[in-house]
């Protein structure tokens, strides 16, 4: 197991200032026990972890993880004492750093060099146990290479992750990780990301199951020329707590970054909690950058927290801006589409579909596309919309 | 052959400073084929009419009937009104992000007929009517009113009434923020629905700018929440050529 040491940790009292100042470590020892006075933990159900926080928990065995490839994409089991492991980042968090040291082996996804694979490369994680368990995901996209990878988590278990994924210089992937649990499923899931020059990587999270699912996904921006969109859309009902918290760090010029998540809650107890940094250092000069989190609470009883965070460190930029909002059904839309003749349920559904659509036409995947409009079908009929 | 009848009609709305009365006992009957006009100064409760008819939840009708055909339409949901044969064409649409104006329109000629629309003739029709509206045929793939310019909305209202093919129309400002040939485009539907399906309109203007291309059969001057003053075409001559200074002086 690759231990990597701390940068710049000390354990100071005063609050961190800057997002960048965040410790990272493998170790899990580096990091305090999970607290709700700690910022990022604070929304957490700590009685929903059902002991992913404990410092040994499982592994995900091989056979849980069925893998579906496409053209020359190859993927193997490595261990993760490989010097690949970590280099497309290091855990900021607790649950992270137990995820990496009890994963032993780590799945090692590559699309090879100028390689452009049209089909999707699908990996399905099935559980069926609430037994604590870690995996290691890295994907490698080599330069030029342009591929789709769709990661599936389903069934009912408990998930300690970490999904490493690098693009080479020019290499475009489009990325959709999905959590479509069992009811009675725990997930944490940190998502590292760090692009090379002019490289475009598409990260799309949909979150659809789970009692408790947290999903960071973040990115270091520090090859000239890349771009990220970084894409979500969750359905949660009573059930369920959804945390999504993605980080773009523009450090190096000319980067663009576009995030935009949007959620629909239903039912008393549904809570999702979305918190977006965007972190713009003096040296990312030209970025682009924009960043947005819409709810829509379809029944009263549920909650959304949405917090954009934007910190600017250059005034030479070519754009950033943020956006957050979350509201209860607009009142003038229903009117609208009533007085057209659609009664009230289907009235409702067009507006939930239309609001979560433009975050679902960008998946570009008619496998995921037609699963999740069947979700979202599926979830308000539930909630009797 | 329906008939909207309108009888000793009160409206109050929820203000921040209270219940505000802005109805007081309007009177009026419209028939299949005629066309009313409703005019008076701004704030004299012409949009109230209108969206209280539709059934807005924003209006409460502390007084009086509409019927539809005899039909109590009071106690009707919004969208049982639009089944009965109502349509309001209204003067501010709201967008509907991520619905499509395609989606939207089968959508609702399906909920008005009860089964979905031969999709041949159903194609047939929407091609057809945006043909005679002067609109492109990539406006269906649009997001309702999302991004529409002024003319577009209107234009797209009208679309729905030639569409949907309604027994009674009440059309809010339609005229508002439209140049001239946008007016003669919209009014143009206006006419084939009435000559097509016989269809009746309230038609709802500050301006006497559309009355000539829509002719109607009755005035009705429409002042401090009720009719003060009503006649045949004339009426409205008198308007453009006076203004409702007259009415507002007896008020005061």
């Amino acid at each position: 197991m690759a231990q990597h040491g701390i940068k710049a940790h000390e354990h100071k009292l005063v609050p961190l200032q800057t997002r960048s100042e965040r410790p990272r470590s493998t170790s899990v020892n580096d990091f305090a026990e999970l607290s709700n006075r700690q910022e990022i933990w604070r929304y957490l159900p700590m009685d929903r972890l059902q002991g992913l926080d404990a410092e040994v928990i499982g592994e995900v065995s091989q056979n849980e993880l069925s893998i579906s490839l496409a053209g020359t994409v190859t993927a193997n089991w490595i261990d993760s004492s490989e010097p690949i492991v970590g280099s497309a980042g290091l855990p900021e968090d607790r649950i992270s750093a137990i995820a990496w040291t009890n994963a032993s082996k780590t799945l090692l996804v590559e699309v090879p060099t100028d390689q452009e694979i049209t089909e999707p490369v699908f990996l399905t994680l099935k559980l069926e146990e609430l037994a604590a368990k870690a995996l290691h995901i890295f994907v490698k996209v080599g330069a030029n290479a342009k591929a789709t990878i769709v990661l599936d988590h389903i069934g009912q278990g408990l998930l300690a992750e970490n999904v490493e994924i690098l693009l080479e210089p020019g290499a475009k992937l489009d990325f959709v990780s999905i959590q479509d649990w069992d009811n009675g499923s725990s997930h944490v899931s940190n998502q590292l990301t760090r692009l090379g020059k002019d490289s475009i990587l598409k990260h799309v999270v949909v979150s659809l199951g789970g009692d408790l699912v947290r999903v960071t996904p973040s990115v270091a921006l520090d090859s000239p020329g890349a771009e990220i969109q970084m894409y979500g859309v969750y359905l949660a009902d009573s059930k369920n707590y959804f945390e999504h918290r993605p980080y773009v760090d523009h450090i190096a010029e000319n980067c663009v970054s576009n995030v935009a998540y949007k959620g629909a809650l239903q039912g008393a107890g549904a809570h999702t909690v979305w918190v977006g940094d965007v972190l713009i250092r003096e040296t990312a000069i030209g970025t682009n950058s924009y960043e947005l989190n819409r709810n829509l609470l379809l029944t009263d009883g549920a909650r959304a927290d949405s917090v954009p965070n934007l910190e600017i460190e250059t005034g030479k930029i070519e754009g950033a801006g943020h956006a957050s909002a979350s509201g209860r059904f607009d009142d003038e839309q229903l009117f609208y589409l009533m007085a057209r003749g659609i009664g009230d349920t289907e009235a409702k559904r067009l507006v939930v579909r239309g609001f979560l659509n433009e975050v679902v036409q960008k998946v570009g995947i008619s496998q995921v596309e037609d699963r999740l409009i069947a979700s979202i079908e599926q979830g308000l009929e539930k909630a009797g919309v | 052959m329906a008939t909207l009848e309108i009888k000793n009609l009160h409206v109050s709305v929820d203000t921040d400073q209270g219940k505000k009365q802005i109805l007081r006992g309007v009177d009026l009957v419209v028939k299949s084929g005629e066309t009313h006009a409703i005019m008076g100064p701004n704030g004299s409760g012409k949009s109230t009419l209108a969206y209280s008819i539709a059934g807005h939840p924003k209006y409460e009708i502390t007084e009086g009937e509409i019927l539809l055909d005899r039909q109590n339409v009071l106690e009707m949901a919004v969208d049982e009104r639009a089944k009965a044969g109502l349509f309001l064409a209204m003067q501010y649409p709201v967008e509907v992000p991520g619905v499509s104006v395609s989606n939207f329109l089968r959508t609702a000629k399906t909920a008005l007929d009860g089964e979905a629309p031969k999709l041949r003739e159903w194609i047939g029709d929407l091609k057809g009517a945006m043909k005679n509206l002067r609109m492109d045929p990539d406006f269906t793939e649009r997001n309702v009113n999302e991004g529409f310019s002024g003319g577009e909305k209107k234009r797209h209202e009208i679309l729905q009434l030639e569409l949907l093919k309604p027994k009674i129309a009440i059309l809010d400002e339609t005229d508002s923020g439209l140049d001239v040939d946008a007016l003669k485009v919209v009014s143009e539907g206006v006419n084939r629905a009435k000559e097509e399906t016989g269809l009746g309109v309230l038609l709802i203007t500050h301006y006497t700018r559309i009355l000539r291309y829509i002719e109607p059969d009755f005035v009705h001057v429409f002042v401090a929440g009720k009719v003060a003053e009503q006649g045949g075409p004339e009426l409205a001559e008198r308007l453009e050529a006076e203004g409702y200074d007259r009415y507002l002086k007896t008020e005061a």
